[in-house]
């Protein structure tokens, strides 16, 4: 498998109504939906964030396969934090086998966790499928620019961001050429011990970082012929505006959190 | 003479199986004889990279044989190794692979990756760096101290050290002033007579293939267009020209003449065979 195969970052190109939101409004949105699951202590309130999610979703038009991908990984950190719950809650015995015991509120606990995690991943993918790296920072950047007042380097933080992930692209081709470089001299990678097979990465870790630090000192040469001097009085060739899918993105998220909110307070289920 | 490198059918698709399909090289069946010098020609996407990744195992192919020495070389996956020392492959700006703390060690590396003795490898590092004309100072200095261009030799000498049958270099020249150019090429022309080696030489500039090469592969579209000797394929100047690559321009120069009348051959490939003939012209309108 060459190196180049690795997708990074997890954007999934669109024209959904969800890909042309504001990406200051989908990170506050992901921030309150995340605290609607918490305010969600039942299953009618936690319901409201899974019919959320299958509403959202289709809209989004991102196709099922992925959203099984983002969610695969976690299953195995699901079932185990199900499973404890199910043994370590208190109160009416269902089942019970020497010191284990499994109780009506423990699987029920087990379940609403579960539940409230897979919800969490999904939601939080969506943001990142539908938004490009470099928006997401743009949109850090605005949304954290009254920290600008506390001196907070806010600007210079997302400019890192943008610049790291401009450059692994480039920096995991790169690895790829050298990794063939050095096999053509014969470099074994594939086989020997830990210690030996560390050794063998070698050849291949210093060029990397020789060119990482050429290319830096060449990109910041490149910004200060163009006159970069910081984030101070800078303007976007895209600036970011709030539009009708904003508004009503929020209208929706905000009508399933009082539901949510509703339900948590009244519902005894 | 006999065939060092030949491949059967060979087809290589990226990406297979995916909806970025695409084939790099297709149907490539190619003989490749013991001591030639072979320059690649091609537009840049027509597969000449991916061709030469498959001659020493680089690359596995999607279908098709690469067999070096009558030996097909994925017969055993393990000992892939040993086609990678037979064919050394240079890669485009070699002079970035570079890691070790001298020149002496870095031009070992090869050399020692193949098991040799001490005293074997200490031989070859010295006759390598001979080829490539490094001062012995030279050898004890940090790779990453030196020039440009001498960096790019200590690389090639890397290559040169494992004492591959066949040596193929990617455009070894580019980015190098026309001294360095010269330097390199010859070096390796040098290579080319004393060890008896083949040469692949991809490259862009025709000069340096009508100057060097015996024969010229021609790629286009993923495929091998022409395999043939220097005046075959550079006799076909319109069907390369139109596949957006060019003649030597002497080439240009000298067809130009001769469809004006000038009894100059239009296969003339090197700026000396002109210059001899245009003399001669001279001398005989002299003695009119």
């Amino acid at each position: 498998m060459a190196l180049t195969d690795i997708s990074i970052g997890q954007y999934f190109p669109g024209k959904s109504p969800v890909h042309r939101m504001d990406p200051r409004m989908k990170l506050v949105l992901t921030f309150v939906y995340v605290i609607m699951l918490f305010i969600a202590g039942n299953f009618l309130s936690l319901a409201m964030g899974v019919v959320l999610l299958l509403v959202v979703y289709p809209i989004s038009q991102i196709p099922l396969k992925l959203i099984v991908k983002s969610v695969k990984p976690i299953v195995p950190i699901v079932l185990f934090t199900g499973i404890l719950n199910m043994f370590f809650v208190k109160g009416d015995i269902l089942w019970a086998w020497g010191f284990l015991e499994i109780s009506r509120q423990g699987v029920r606990m087990a379940i609403l966790l579960a539940l409230r995690i897979l919800c969490l991943i999904a939601g939080t993918s969506l943001l990142t499928y539908t938004t490009s790296p470099i928006a997401l920072t743009d949109g850090i950047e605005q949304l954290f620019s009254p920290l600008k007042k506390l001196r907070a380097p806010v600007h210079e933080i997302a400019m890192m961001m943008t610049i790291t992930l401009r450059f692994i692209p480039t920096l995991i081709e790169e690895t790829d050429k050298i990794m063939s470089a050095q096999k053509a001299r014969g470099a074994d990678l594939e086989s020997g011990g830990l210690f030996q097979r560390i050794r063998a990465l070698l050849p291949i870790l210093i060029p990397l970082f020789v060119s990482a630090f050429r290319r830096a000192e060449e990109l910041a040469l490149a910004m200060e012929c163009r006159c970069y001097h910081g984030g101070e009085g800078r303007t976007r060739m895209r600036t970011l505006q709030m539009g009708r899918v904003d508004a009503m993105a929020a209208l929706l998220v905000g009508v399933f959190l009082a539901a949510t909110i509703f339900f948590a307070v009244a519902g005894a289920v | 003479m006999s065939t060092i490198i030949r491949t059967e059918q060979l087809t290589h698709i990226y990406g297979a199986g995916t909806a970025f399909e695409q084939a790099a090289i297709r149907n490539v069946n190619l003989n490749i004889e013991k001591g030639e010098f072979v320059g690649v020609i091609g537009h840049t996407g027509s597969g000449k990279s991916t061709l030469i990744q498959h001659l020493n195992g680089l690359l596995r192919p999607t279908s098709g044989k690469v067999y070096i020495n009558g030996e097909d070389i994925w017969a055993k996956p393990k000992e892939i190794r040993k086609f990678r020392f037979q064919v050394g492959l240079v890669f485009q700006y070699p002079e970035y692979q570079l890691f070790e703390d001298t020149v002496y060690k870095d031009i070992s590396f090869g050399p020692r990756n193949m098991g040799l003795s001490e005293e074997e490898i200490d031989r070859r590092v010295r006759q390598a760096a001979a080829f490539v004309e490094l001062k012995e100072a030279t050898l004890y200095k940090s790779p990453f101290e030196l020039s440009g261009g001498q960096k790019r030799r200590v690389a090639i000498a890397g290559v040169i050290a494992m004492s591959p049958d066949v040596l193929i270099l990617d455009e070894p020249t580019a980015g190098l002033d026309p001294r360095g150019r010269d330097r390199i090429l010859g070096e390796i022309r040098e290579y080319h007579q004393q060890q008896k080696a083949t040469v692949l030489l991809v490259s862009h500039s025709m000069e340096d293939v009508a100057r060097y090469a015996s024969k010229v592969l021609v790629m286009n579209r993923s495929e091998v267009f022409l395999y043939d000797t220097v005046e075959a394929v550079f006799s076909r100047a319109e069907e390369i020209e139109k596949m957006g690559l060019t003649v030597p321009q002497i080439t240009r120069i000298c067809r130009r003449l001769a469809a004006q009348g000038v009894p100059i051959s239009p296969h003339t490939y090197t700026v000396e065979s002109a210059k001899e003939q245009i003399l001669s012209i001279l001398r005989e309108r002299g003695k009119r």
